[in-house]
């Protein structure tokens, strides 16, 4: 019983080491770290990470696992694969399911599929209001009883100020995080792609980055007033970054993350009317794309999140304003972030902590770190590996990707969760 | 020459000399239609489909006797949106047509880029017949048509194009195919009719119509789509009519022997008097004849250039 990795070079958000080390791994458990490990007597698995990089396990904090409901989209054990193959150990899941995850029994079923898959560790999140209607609070405290991590109506944004106020007010009682996909529907209501020259020249129907900004304030200034913890999803918008970072200056307690769309693409990627290209919050300017990479990089956004949200082919097969928003991207999450090093953004080690420690620390658990004693939860990664994106090879469900074709860097060697080996190449 | 793409999807993707071959086509493609027998034999053999998602019986009908003209066959689908069999995707559909070996397939759709989508997918030939706010091509080729008919160039003519410029196809290509032939274009309306960036593409905005009119040798109105008031983007048909609609008085900034268009079909009293639309700068009725010499021009090129 036993599994030890020779010779990878360790990178952690958290410890620096910086220097090639090996893991023993005992009973899903990192029991030692040090040079020269040996084997044992008990060690079935031998791993020559020599030239690799040893991380800790990715976490997600916003993924749609679409079970139970659109198992033809995505199903609990098809996310799972997606999930290792990427580099994660840990996901979240919104509640965004059919039914929405406002109960216990929806959390409960999540949870024992979750287990039945076996695969990474999964996280449901519940909604804030009863099937995320904005109407009326969901039963939060069941829901935290029953193991959500943080509650969110993600893609039904709460328009009602008040009800938003009373939710995270509620919520500050669990200490539950609130996490806030900050949209107007109605200044981005009927809009498909980012207003701007390209949805003049295309003529689609644009959301104006105000829709964004507008609520991002609003969830700034509620958070500040009811003392709860708030997390933005998927900031897109220069506007947004200056927002936030004006609010943690003043100390509010409020962490945001960024997708890999947000500062890889912009809204160029629609013309030709690719509905790979069509996600909500929309791709935004190159002056947008710069200012969230630099929101990443002066530490305004916390975190990488993927907001994978895969789809059916025919459903992205339908007129670009009929198709439904999102972007499968649990598979290429890792690459694309590698990829802002290449651009000099950040260094390896602060790239890793964004989709590691930082993600933990905002969700509250002991993972995203590799130390003795911890969950054997590890990736180890090939950063020197150039490999061409084919959706036709992920192990999600979900080929929806604008990123088909594009020649990346890094990729996932091998992904050990709870001490097991989940994926391998 | 011919045209150099497969279909015709709209006027951004045309070149100059392109534009001046299709209204050269269409010039003497005109005649035929004042002929005893108004056909020629140029298309015998061929399939046109008309696929029409969205209700239209003037494109349509214009379509239908441009291909009858040159003696293709025709095949009119209409199809509602809203009863399109759900699973059933437009590629599925036109996937069908092609199987029954359609040459050329003509579509009119609510969505931006349906064309587009479909071109890329199909052997066919596609022509746009108007996508959402997007594109219509073979409206603002037969609008060029109709001022170079009159006007005998386009250079140097000053055009004011008026009205909801956000939604309008027929702006977005008359823009395109205007600026493109040297045309000095002006857009008019309120700000909530302007789309985003739109001085970008080569025009010049105007918030007051008067303005906008004077020394205009072309005054091209808009239908106003009247739903849009409950969309806020104008308080009420008096007040647009008021600030933006024409009427003689205002046609006096213009010069005096400036011409009067509209796409159709007209709202009479509300972007333009009933006196103006019927009256004797108005060419409104030569571009419904004139659209139909043009897109015969349009499926002839086509046609020919995959012979």
């Amino acid at each position: 019983m036993g599994i030890l990795i020779k010779g990878g070079y360790l990178i952690d958000g958290k410890a620096k080491m910086g220097e090639a080390y090996d893991i023993l791994i005992e009973g899903g458990k990192i029991t030692s770290i040090g040079k020269d490990l040996s084997p044992g007597p008990d060690c079935e698995n031998l791993i020559d990470a020599t030239r690799k990089v040893v991380i800790p396990g990715l976490i997600d904090i916003h993924t749609h696992t679409r079970e139970p409901g659109y198992e033809y989209k995505e199903d609990i054990r098809s996310v799972s694969a997606a999930a290792a193959a990427g580099g994660f150990t840990t996901i979240c899941t919104m509640p965004n399911t059919r039914p929405v995850n406002d109960n216990r029994t929806v959390t409960e079923f999540i949870r024992s599929r979750a287990r039945e898959a076996g695969i990474v560790t999964i996280l449901p999140i519940g909604a804030i209001t009863k099937g995320s209607q904005g109407v009326e609070l969901a039963e939060i405290g069941e829901l935290y009883d029953a193991g959500c991590m943080a509650i969110s109506d993600d893609g039904r944004p709460v328009m009602n100020s008040e009800v938003m106020r009373r939710g995270m007010e509620y919520a500050r009682g669990f200490d539950m995080l609130v996490i806030s996909h900050c949209e107007d529907a109605n200044l981005s209501s009927g809009g498909v792609m980012n207003e701007g020259i390209i949805s003049t020249r295309l003529g689609l129907h644009g959301i104006p980055p105000a829709a964004e900004e507008v609520m991002v304030a609003r969830d700034i200034l509620l958070a500040e007033y009811t003392g709860c913890r708030l997390h933005l999803a998927h900031i897109s918008t220069a506007g947004s970054v200056r927002i936030i970072r004006e609010a943690k200056s003043r100390g509010i307690a409020v962490t945001a993350e960024t997708a890999p769309h947000y500062f890889a693409l912009t809204e160029e990627a629609v013309e030709g009317y690719d509905t790979n290209a069509k996600v909500n919050p929309p791709l935004r300017t190159s002056l947008d794309m710069a200012a969230v990479r630099e929101g990443l990089r002066d530490g305004t956004i916390d975190l990488i999140a993927t907001d994978h949200a895969p789809h059916a082919l025919e459903e992205k097969e339908l007129e670009f304003d009929q198709a439904p928003f999102g972007i499968s991207g649990l598979e290429t999450a890792l690459s694309l972030t590698l990829g802002l090093v290449e651009d000099g953004i950040f260094s390896l080690e602060e790239a890793i902590s964004r989709l590691t420690i930082n993600p933990a620390r905002v969700l509250g658990i002991d993972k995203g770190y590799l130390a003795v004693g911890v969950d054997a939860d590890i990736a180890i990664i090939d950063l020197d590996d150039r490999w061409v994106v084919d959706p036709a090879r992920f192990r999600s469900k979900g080929k929806n990707s604008p990123f088909a074709g594009w020649k990346v860097k890094g990729s996932v060697f091998m992904t050990l969760a709870g001490g097991r080996i989940v994926f391998s190449r | 020459m011919g045209l150099k793409g497969k279909d015709l999807l709209g006027i951004r993707e045309l070149e100059t000399d392109e534009i001046g071959l299709i209204l050269d086509t269409a010039e003497s493609l005109k005649e035929v239609s004042s002929r005893d027998i108004k056909k020629v034999p140029a298309l015998r053999g061929k399939t046109v489909v008309n696929l029409f998602f969205e209700p239209s019986t003037r494109t349509r009908t214009s379509f239908e006797l441009a291909a009858k003209r040159l003696s293709a066959d025709l095949l009119n689908i209409s199809i509602a949106t809203s009863s399109v069999v759900k699973g059933e995707t437009l590629f599925d559909t036109a996937k069908n047509l092609e199987a029954m070996m359609a040459d050329i397939i003509v579509i009119r759709h609510s969505s931006s880029g349906a064309p587009d989508r479909l071109a890329r997918r199909l052997k066919s030939s596609v022509i746009n017949a108007g996508d959402g706010s997007h594109e219509h091509p073979t409206q603002a080729l037969t609008d060029l048509y109709t001022i170079r008919e009159r006007k005998g160039g386009l250079s140097g003519l000053i055009v004011t194009i008026v009205g909801d410029i956000a939604h309008s196809r027929v702006a977005r290509s008359n823009i395109y195919a205007l600026v493109k032939m040297g045309a000095d274009v002006r857009v008019a309306g309120p700000p909530t009719m302007m789309p985003a960036g739109i001085d970008k593409l080569g025009v010049r905005v105007y918030h007051d119509l008067d303005e906008a009119l004077s020394g205009a040798d072309v005054v091209m109105m808009l239908r106003l789509q009247l739903e849009r008031q409950g969309k806020a983007l104008f308080p009420s048909i008096r007040e647009y009519s008021r600030l933006y609609g024409l009427n003689s008085e205002r046609l006096k900034f213009a010069k005096k022997d400036a011409l009067v268009m509209h796409p159709g079909p007209v709202n009479r009293g509300v972007e333009i008097t009933s006196d103006l639309a019927d009256g004797v700068s108005s060419v409104i009725m030569d571009q419904v004849t004139n659209g139909i010499a043009v897109r015969m021009a349009v499926i002839y090129l086509l046609s020919a250039g995959r012979a």
